[in-house]
């Protein structure tokens, strides 16, 4: 379950900021936001389509570096989210 | 040209009358939520006119302004006009040496700057710090630093209204440069006030509107917030640079505090149509919403306007060097099928424009060709660049005419329709950026031979920015090398939105980057 989040994830974030990059040099752990990968804009298009795929509700306050930072930490969240039924 | 007449002798005169007439109404609101009545924003002014007077700052100076929105910031703005030097304000998130360059650039004599930045501008003569450091306060101010609470306890400078002149010098506003150092683009009193005049026979405010503060302070877009809202005694709502970027949160904000007046980039409103949930308020009280600084991407000022249906929209055109010197209201509602950007409109009643080919010849009437703009609004020149402000200035009958680098058309019924710029210079939200720039930066990493960067138009985005990129085949960087590179070594703002290797870069026949057919190629990509 977390493999195949992590890998769609990693397969949104390479469509719409990375075109063209090998989904090998985007690593579980690269940083997104605090490289400058995503941007604070980006962040509000990654968060709309986490909501819709996964059907979870993503606050404002969960909306930070320490859950959407790496794709780690990303996919970490989406199964406690999803696992809360939130 | 005679001097033009207004009501007041300059920019401190707009606070003074306001402070006459509604002493107790709020006159700025911070973004923690604390306020300050028109009295004492005056009186704390006038203080801090007192204290740099003291200081040794004259009239004429240069004093920089380095920290985040707030109250204090609006205080040391009009202090700084009080004592008849001009304000200098920085982006506080910039890099430390892009701070630093700036502030030398036009040598400062004083700086009012957050706890973080006032380390940065420790070297100039009088730091005020401002908000407060973090840790017990004094012991973590910069060494001869001044605390902003000191500053309020100064007697205040008698003004001294004879002495004003509304040719001085009142603010410099550092802009992208196109050889990649930041240029100050230097305005008087004068350019302000007729630009706020104008606005007030535009937009009719009083007392009882409440202005958005959205834009930073070193933005002229602020020049409206600020001194319109002021002049007619208007509350002006300071937005945090957090909140300025969160959706959601602006819109439960500008709804608790039923704004009346809203003034940001497209990217904003778009942002707000696209991701502020905006049907949970009630926006009622919106009674104008204008944008500028960029092209408004139709399909968001469509979503926008219905969502929002009862204001006023205003598209406002004009470089920094002018402020808005044409406008054009957006006639609702914005039709299904419509997809071509609205038009800039007509030339605002105190500026003249005028359109000429390559040659400095009138254009036939429809005609494609640069905009130029004269008038009281016109911007005094670059700071130490008398090369580059001779060069972007046109003598004519008499009147210094303004080179916008803007390729426009007349419509007859439009007005000006903006074409686009024959140079590498494109805004994205906002912001004026170089593609040179951009591709100076990309040179200065190892593995990058060559790079050619291109804006294309976006439905979305408003514009793309794709670098081209040459490296050894054996030490190609990856794209995601790259964009963390561009993290670091530019802007956000900056940092293209896609990279794409190439063997070689296109040639023209003299061999120059052949730009066209990468445009052309990046066309047909998205």
């Amino acid at each position: 379950m977390n493999d195949q989040i992590k890998e769609e994830i990693r397969q949104y974030i390479l469509t719409e900021f990375l075109p063209g990059e090998k989904p090998s040099n985007l690593r579980d752990d690269t940083a997104l936001r605090t490289s400058g990968i995503i941007d604070s804009v980006g962040l509000l298009r990654m968060i709309d389509y986490i909501e819709e795929r996964y059907k979870i509700q993503v606050e404002a306050h969960e909306a930070g570096v320490e859950n959407f930072d790496r794709i780690e930490d990303i996919a970490a969240f989406i199964q406690r989210k999803s696992a809360t039924g939130a | 040209m005679p001097e033009p007449l207004f009501p007041v002798a300059n920019l401190c005169g707009y606070l003074e009358a306001s402070a006459e007439r509604f002493p107790d109404r709020v006159a700025v609101v911070d973004p923690d939520g604390s306020s300050v009545t028109y009295r004492e924003l005056n009186d704390g002014a006038d203080r801090i006119a007192g204290f740099l007077a003291a200081r040794g700052v004259q009239p004429g100076d240069r004093v920089g302004l380095v920290q985040p929105k707030s109250v204090s910031g609006v205080c040391a703005i009009f202090g700084i006009l009080k004592a008849r030097a001009a304000y200098v304000p920085v982006d506080s998130t910039a890099p430390a040496a892009r701070i630093r360059s700036i502030l030398e650039n036009c040598q400062v004599r004083a700086v009012f700057a957050s706890a973080r930045c006032a380390e940065i501008a420790a070297r100039i003569e009088t730091v005020v710090v401002t908000g407060a450091p973090a840790g017990p306060a004094s012991e973590n101010l910069p060494q001869g630093a001044v605390a902003w609470p000191k500053v309020l306890e100064h007697s205040p400078l008698a003004a001294d209204p004879a002495s004003r002149r509304a040719g001085d010098l009142a603010y410099i506003l550092y802009t992208s440069g196109s050889t990649g150092v930041p240029k100050g683009v230097t305005l008087s009193h004068t350019n302000a006030l007729s630009f706020v005049e104008w606005c007030s026979s535009v937009f009719h405010p009083n007392q009882h509107d409440r202005f958005s503060s959205h834009a930073p302070f070193h933005f002229d877009l602020s020049i409206l917030d600020i001194y319109l809202s002021i002049k007619h005694g208007s509350t002006l709502y300071l937005i945090s640079e957090e909140l300025g970027k969160n959706p959601a949160g602006m819109a439960a904000f500008i709804a608790a505090n039923r704004l009346t007046v809203w003034y940001s980039t497209p990217s904003i409103l778009s942002l707000l149509a696209e991701f502020g949930d905006l049907e949970r308020f009630d926006f009622s009280s919106l009674r104008l919403v204008l944008f500028a600084g960029e092209v408004f991407p139709v399909k968001h000022l469509r979503s926008i306007t219905r969502q929002w249906p009862r204001p006023e929209y205003f598209n406002l055109y004009g470089p920094t060097e002018t402020n808005v010197c044409t406008f054009a209201r957006i006639p609702l509602p914005v039709p299904d099928d419509r997809t071509k950007p609205y038009p800039i409109g007509w030339a605002c009643s105190h500026c003249t424009p005028l359109v000429l080919d390559e040659d400095q010849k009138s254009v036939a009437a429809g005609d494609e060709g640069l905009l130029y703009i004269a008038g009281p609004s016109v911007f005094m020149g670059y700071w130490a660049r008398p090369e580059e402000t001779a060069a972007a200035f046109l003598e004519r009958d008499g009147r210094r005419w303004y080179n916008t680098g803007d390729v426009v058309r007349q419509d007859p019924s439009d007005g000006f329709i903006y074409v686009g710029r024959r140079d590498r210079m494109v805004k994205r939200r906002g912001y004026r950026i170089e593609l040179g720039d951009i591709e100076s930066a990309l040179y200065r990493h190892q593995q990058i031979r060559e790079a050619a960067v291109v804006a294309i138009p976006d439905a979305d985005a408003g514009v793309k920015i794709l670098a081209y990129v040459t490296a050894p085949e054996d030490a190609r960087p990856s794209i995601v090398e790259l964009k963390i590179y561009c993290g670091q070594a530019l802007p956000a703002y900056m940092s293209p939105d896609a990279f794409i290797f190439q063997d070689n870069l296109p040639k023209t026949s003299t061999n120059k980057t052949d730009y066209q057919s990468l445009v052309k190629k990046s066309s047909t990509k998205l």
